[in-house]
């Protein structure tokens, strides 16, 4: 017959063809796998944690009662670190995208993406030698002069090694991501809008406030979640500038600090064993549960937009 | 608002008088001289006064803030001082976010270079006593961990890219795509301790091997690069596969000879940036790799070191003398700025020299 050669070969085809896309849904679904594995196994090692009598936890008084003063310690650098991020991260972009020339824009644009190349240990040995101490001046004024603010009460570190530090040091890590993302969106308001405003009289302020940002505003809401995910998890420049006592205070400049649970994993991983090592997963699995739902939220924001803009 | 109150004032004619539209406008001359003396201020002050450069930088900038909008609002009107206010901040702001890089690249530098020797690069800290010593290990260390978690990454994250672009339009590509994005934002710290986690099951407690190190970096690698590639994968215009389809050939195949080679230099570059991303994770190579003095070529056994974990314990733990073993850390950590400015270099370079041309 001479029908059946070609279908031997047509069918060979129709298995490699299935091979090859079956190959690809499986790489696909390999993702789904890790992510699921990282919460699972993070659960399967911190459980002992949970379980065990609260005596036995590291202070002694249980699970809740190790991780919260480190939750606490997290999200008080990384709210610090985004309050003085995002202002200047949409000053910045607005420079990028409004104040040079494109081309121009692009050039500031690279050189702001050095700043998220750097790794974060360069971050923490640039801030515990250079930035740290040229911030103590600024720490005792603050004190002699605005003690009376509770975060400033002080006594202020020597050291410069604060929380304020570490939030800073974060500032400047975070400020990248958050810059490159409302960069993009500005560059996406629709031309007609900008030059209608500017038609219409409007000074360059207030084609920005008219035009571009009631455009960009989820887009820069998420821009600013993506950056507190990144300050929530980043440990290095934390747990080397930060001198960290894990106690619960909003004092910012004093030399007793919150930790943080990242630098707290790093710090003392190495050095634990049995119980500690649960424990410390535990604490991990905690940070990945905030970090996920903040980097949820923000893509679910981000999506949301791509449907009524139709921008994509 | 105007021609209101002008019919008031000369109800008699029809036509409105003209509206002033041109207000004053501050000349050249006066923005120069506000600057002149917002630096003048700043120099007597951080100079004269010796209360150091950033008081002077701060109070000389209030000083132009505050005559700039004040004269501007004077003689412009207020729509034109804000204006004006905010695009001071908008370029002081872009001053305040790039001072850190210099500064950064300064120090880096300059405290880095002094540790640059033969020996430095040539010697491991093996049986190494005061000062001497080099990174070998740690850079053999950073070169295989990375390798293996490229070797590990890349396929997964191209086939994915693949999946999601060329056949996946239902639920699952959806979920894949939203959840990528969640993964770009997993802590390092976490992949570490997944890492360890997944090989303290399989091989028991405080177990510390390079692999580990490469799939702690995985997790953290595979999310870039399938966003990159799939990037890439997208601008590779239909036309070329309705051709290609055209002739017969079938989508594996086209998909093999076509598609990806369109898109080669793209997804190349990617992967590029996506290893200069990862080369610098310090956190968990710290909790699954360790700390060691010697070279290890092996991955399946015992520690590795890394040149971002050795600048980190030559500096937090450093062993005596502190200066030369700090000087270790900040040269390592200039190796690995270079590896890291190095690698972004190339990877403009690829997509520069090897991208299609568009334009003939």
């Amino acid at each position: 017959m001479p029908a059946a050669p070609s279908l031997t070969s047509e069918s060979r085809q129709r298995v490699g063809e299935r091979v090859f896309s079956g190959t690809a849904r499986g790489a696909g679904i390999v993702i789904l796998a890790i992510l699921a594995g990282v919460a699972l196994f993070l659960l399967v090692k911190g459980l002992p944690a949970f379980t065990a009598q609260k005596s036995q936890i590291n202070g002694g008084h249980g699970i809740t009662a190790y991780i919260w003063p480190l939750l606490f310690g997290t999200v008080l650098a990384a709210v610090i670190a985004l309050a003085v991020a995002v202002p200047l991260a949409l000053g910045v972009a607005l420079f990028m995208a409004y104040y040079v020339p494109r081309r121009i824009g692009g050039v500031f644009a690279y050189a702001i993406d050095l700043l998220a190349a750097v790794p974060s240990v360069v971050y923490g040995l640039w801030g515990i030698t250079f930035f740290a101490p040229h911030l103590v001046p600024m720490y005792a004024w603050l004190d002699a002069h605005l003690g009376f603010i509770p975060l400033f009460a002080g006594p202020y570190s020597s050291t410069g090694r604060t929380i304020l530090t570490a939030s800073l040091v974060l500032a400047v890590m975070v400020l990248p991501i958050i810059t490159a993302i409302t960069r993009e969106i500005f560059l996406q308001t629709p031309r007609l809008h900008e030059e209608a405003a500017l038609a219409l009289g409007a000074t360059r302020w207030e084609m920005i406030r008219m035009a571009a940002l009631p455009y960009g505003r989820s887009g820069i809401v998420s821009a600013a979640m993506l950056g507190l995910g990144r300050a929530l998890g980043e440990t290095m420049a934390v747990a080397m500038v930060l001198s960290a006592s894990g106690i619960v205070t909003f004092n910012l400049i004093s030399s007793t600090n919150p930790s943080t649970i990242a630098a707290n994993i790093a710090l003392n991983f190495k050095e634990a064993t049995g119980l500690q090592v649960n424990t410390l997963v535990a604490s991990g699995l905690a940070l990945f549960a905030v970090t996920f739902v903040v980097n949820f939220i923000a893509r679910a924001i981000v999506e949301r937009r791509k449907d009524f803009s139709g921008a994509n | 608002m105007a021609t209101g109150l002008a019919t008031k004032e000369s109800p008699d004619l029809g036509m409105p008088p003209p509206i002033q539209i041109d207000t004053g406008r501050l000349g050249r001359s006066v923005l120069l001289s506000i600057l002149v003396a917002a630096a003048a201020l700043d120099i007597f002050v951080s100079l004269i006064l010796g209360r150091g450069p950033v008081l002077g930088l701060v109070v000389g900038w209030l000083l132009l803030t505050t005559l700039l909008t004040v004269l501007s609002r004077r003689v412009e009107g207020s729509r034109k001082a804000k204006d004006r206010f905010v695009t001071l901040l908008v370029w002081s702001s872009l001053v305040v976010a790039l001072l850190p890089l210099v500064s950064l690249l300064f120090t880096v530098i300059s405290n880095g270079a002094p540790a640059f020797s033969g020996q430095f690069f040539t010697y491991s800290m093996r049986n190494v006593v005061g000062s001497g010593g080099g990174i070998y290990h740690a850079l053999v260390g950073t070169i295989l961990v990375t390798a293996a978690a490229t070797v590990i990454s890349v396929p997964i994250g191209l086939m994915t890219a693949i999946y999601l672009v060329e056949y996946g339009h239902g639920k699952l590509a959806r979920w894949i795509t939203f959840l990528v994005d969640v993964m770009t934002g997993i802590p390092s710290i976490v992949a570490g301790l997944f890492a360890y986690a997944l090989f303290a099951l399989l091989f028991g407690e405080g177990v510390r091997m390079g692999l580990m190190g490469s799939v702690a970096l995985s997790v953290l690698m595979i999310p870039i690069v399938v966003r990159s590639a799939e990037e890439m994968l997208k601008l590779v215009p239909n036309e070329l596969r309705e051709a290609s389809y055209a002739l017969g050939v079938p989508q594996s195949r086209t998909i093999i000879k076509i598609v990806v080679p369109t898109a080669l230099a793209g997804i190349v570059t990617g992967i590029t940036l996506a290893i200069a991303r990862i080369i610098g994770e310090t956190a968990p190579l710290l909790i699954t790799c360790g700390v060691t003095d010697s070279v290890n070529f092996s991955l399946f056994h015992e520690r590795v070191m890394t040149l971002p974990v050795f600048a980190f314990s030559a500096y937090a733990t450093p062993s005596f003398p502190v200066e030369a073993s700090q000087q270790r850390a900040w040269g390592a950590a200039l190796v690995l700025m270079i590896l890291v400015m190095g690698l972004n270099l190339v990877a403009r370079l690829i997509s520069r020299v090897f991208s299609p041309k568009t334009k003939s």
